[in-house]
């Protein structure tokens, strides 16, 4: 019986799907939701916005940090504290601060603040791991021959260790970009602006075509982001890193690492 | 606390469900992975197409894939199936790459050796290259372990019940007793999952205990 219910579940489930699709694209081209405070222009400026804000904070803090663990190889701890506490449940800590802090804040503050201070701490532990790996994963005899030639710790951190270090650091901000464009959707659920908002009033209306609509696009925002930096690191990077050169080892480590971040 | 005491029952059922929807994909991801990941070693030409691929798939954010499954998958928006199917798209996404590293971490030695005697194909790999990949396949499943018990709780936000319902209820209803006793629970499900497969890696690799202690290892 169940079987049956289920198979006959399917049959409408299918026709139901090839219905959708069209009236997500219908909500997708449609001009009403392409201006106006709640339209797509107006929530991909928030979205991008609140995830540029939270990423220079993060690095703010995290880069120096990452940099200086890894160059003095003192409180290492830090790094294996960053990632342990990435067990926390990211929807927990988003819900933890909003009540604790939301109703101390006025006006839209209130649902923002929160969002934003927890992302900045979600970003934290991909970018210090990220920093931190990547000085640590620099060719030790780059490094003492910076010194033999006379190099002041500064000279070696940002002339040999930081260039050495870009692969996985870059790696390390495309993780933690990531997570912030994903869990900025999320947050939509404590009242932050941005992409979410299509999913989360639209869950709550049973608005289906607006709910996929904003999950198409918030797909598509993660994707180019990740394009685009990974296209950076191309640029960036020293081709005597990347094997471009005779000699080099690969760099293919730069993804091994930071990739992992949760969604 | 007293909240705590008075739900033991719904805690317990919740987390249930969520040691369901996160350890079914764990599974499935690792037996899909093992596949994948040994094509991509042994056709050195499948590896950047593999690994760029699953790399996509981790980009994509996890309420917007949970949203889209139905369409993929025909299913209705509460089933679980969808969460499930999503999870396991994760962890092959993170698992592809740690089997890929896992089987490069094989000494050349053995590999050769054991190719020496005869071994060929299938049997070569899960006799001799599959055990000695554990420790890093095992490390690459610990982390997809920890975020797959992170991430399930998302799914409460599109009505699938799990420890992240706690979390929803308790936001909503402003319970903070509810809402601490879902991040606890799923922190200490996500210890149990670590601390699961952190055994079952140290059954499968005797000879890891045997052995001389390696140097310290540095970080996490």
């Amino acid at each position: 019986m169940v079987a049956d219910a289920l198979a006959s579940d399917r049959r409408t489930a299918t026709g139901w799907g090839r219905r959708m699709i069209a009236s997500i694209w219908a909500w997708l081209t449609d001009p009403a939701n392409w201006s106006g405070a709640d339209g797509i222009p107006t929530r991909l400026a928030q979205h991008l916005g609140y995830s540029a804000i939270v990423l220079l904070a993060a690095a703010a803090i995290a880069i120096p940090l990452g940099l200086y663990v890894g160059h003095t190889g003192r409180a290492r701890w830090l790094i294996s504290a960053a990632n342990a506490a990435r067990a926390v449940p990211t929807l927990g800590l988003l819900f933890a601060l909003a009540l604790w802090l939301g109703p101390k804040l006025r006006g839209d503050l209130a649902f923002s603040l929160p969002s934003i201070i927890v992302l900045v701490l979600l970003a934290i532990p991909p970018l210090l791991a990220g920093a931190y790996a990547g000085v640590e994963a620099v060719d030790p005899a780059a490094r003492d021959a910076a010194i033999g030639m006379g190099m002041r710790p500064a000279q070696v951190l940002f002339e040999v260790e930081l260039p050495g270090a870009l692969p996985l650091l870059l790696s390390g901000i495309r993780a933690a970009t990531l997570q912030v464009i994903a869990t900025a959707t999320i947050a939509a659920y404590v009242g932050l602006g941005g992409l979410g908002r299509y999913l989360i009033d639209g869950l709550a209306t049973g608005d289906y075509p607006a709910t996929a609509g904003g999950a198409l696009l918030v797909c598509v925002l993660a994707l180019v982001l990740d394009l685009i930096l990974a296209g950076l690191t191309r640029i960036v990077v020293s081709p005597g890193l990347t094997g471009k050169y005779r000699g080099a080892t690969g760099v293919d480590e730069a993804n091994r690492i930071a990739a992992v971040s949760e969604r | 606390m007293s909240w705590v005491r008075d739900h033991l029952g719904l805690i317990l059922e919740l987390t249930l469900r969520h040691t369901v929807l996160a350890g079914i994909p764990l599974l499935l991801g690792l037996v899909l992975s093992i596949p994948l990941g040994w094509l991509a070693r042994r056709y050195r030409v499948l590896a950047p197409v593999a690994l760029a691929g699953t790399g996509l798939l981790y980009t994509i954010p996890s309420l917007a894939l949970f949203i889209l499954m139905p369409l993929i998958l025909g299913t209705r928006i509460l089933d679980p199936i969808n969460v499930i199917a999503a999870m396991t798209i994760y962890t092959v996404a993170l698992l592809v790459r740690t089997v890929v590293d896992g089987l490069a971490s094989v000494p050349a030695e053995v590999d050769a050796a054991a190719r020496a005697m005869g071994l060929t194909g299938l049997r070569r790999l899960v006799t001799v290259q599959l055990p000695l990949a554990v420790p890093v396949i095992a490390a690459g499943l610990r982390v997809a372990a920890v975020s797959n018990v992170s991430i399930v709780s998302v799914a409460s936000i599109i009505g699938v019940s799990q420890l992240g319902s706690l979390l929803v209820d308790g936001y909503n209803r402003n319970n903070p007793g509810a809402l601490w006793a879902g991040i606890i629970a799923s922190l200490i499900l996500a210890l149990l999952f670590d601390l699961v497969i952190q055994g079952g890696a140290w059954l499968l690799t005797p000879w890891r205990r045997t052995a001389a202690p390696r140097p310290a290892g540095v970080g996490a």
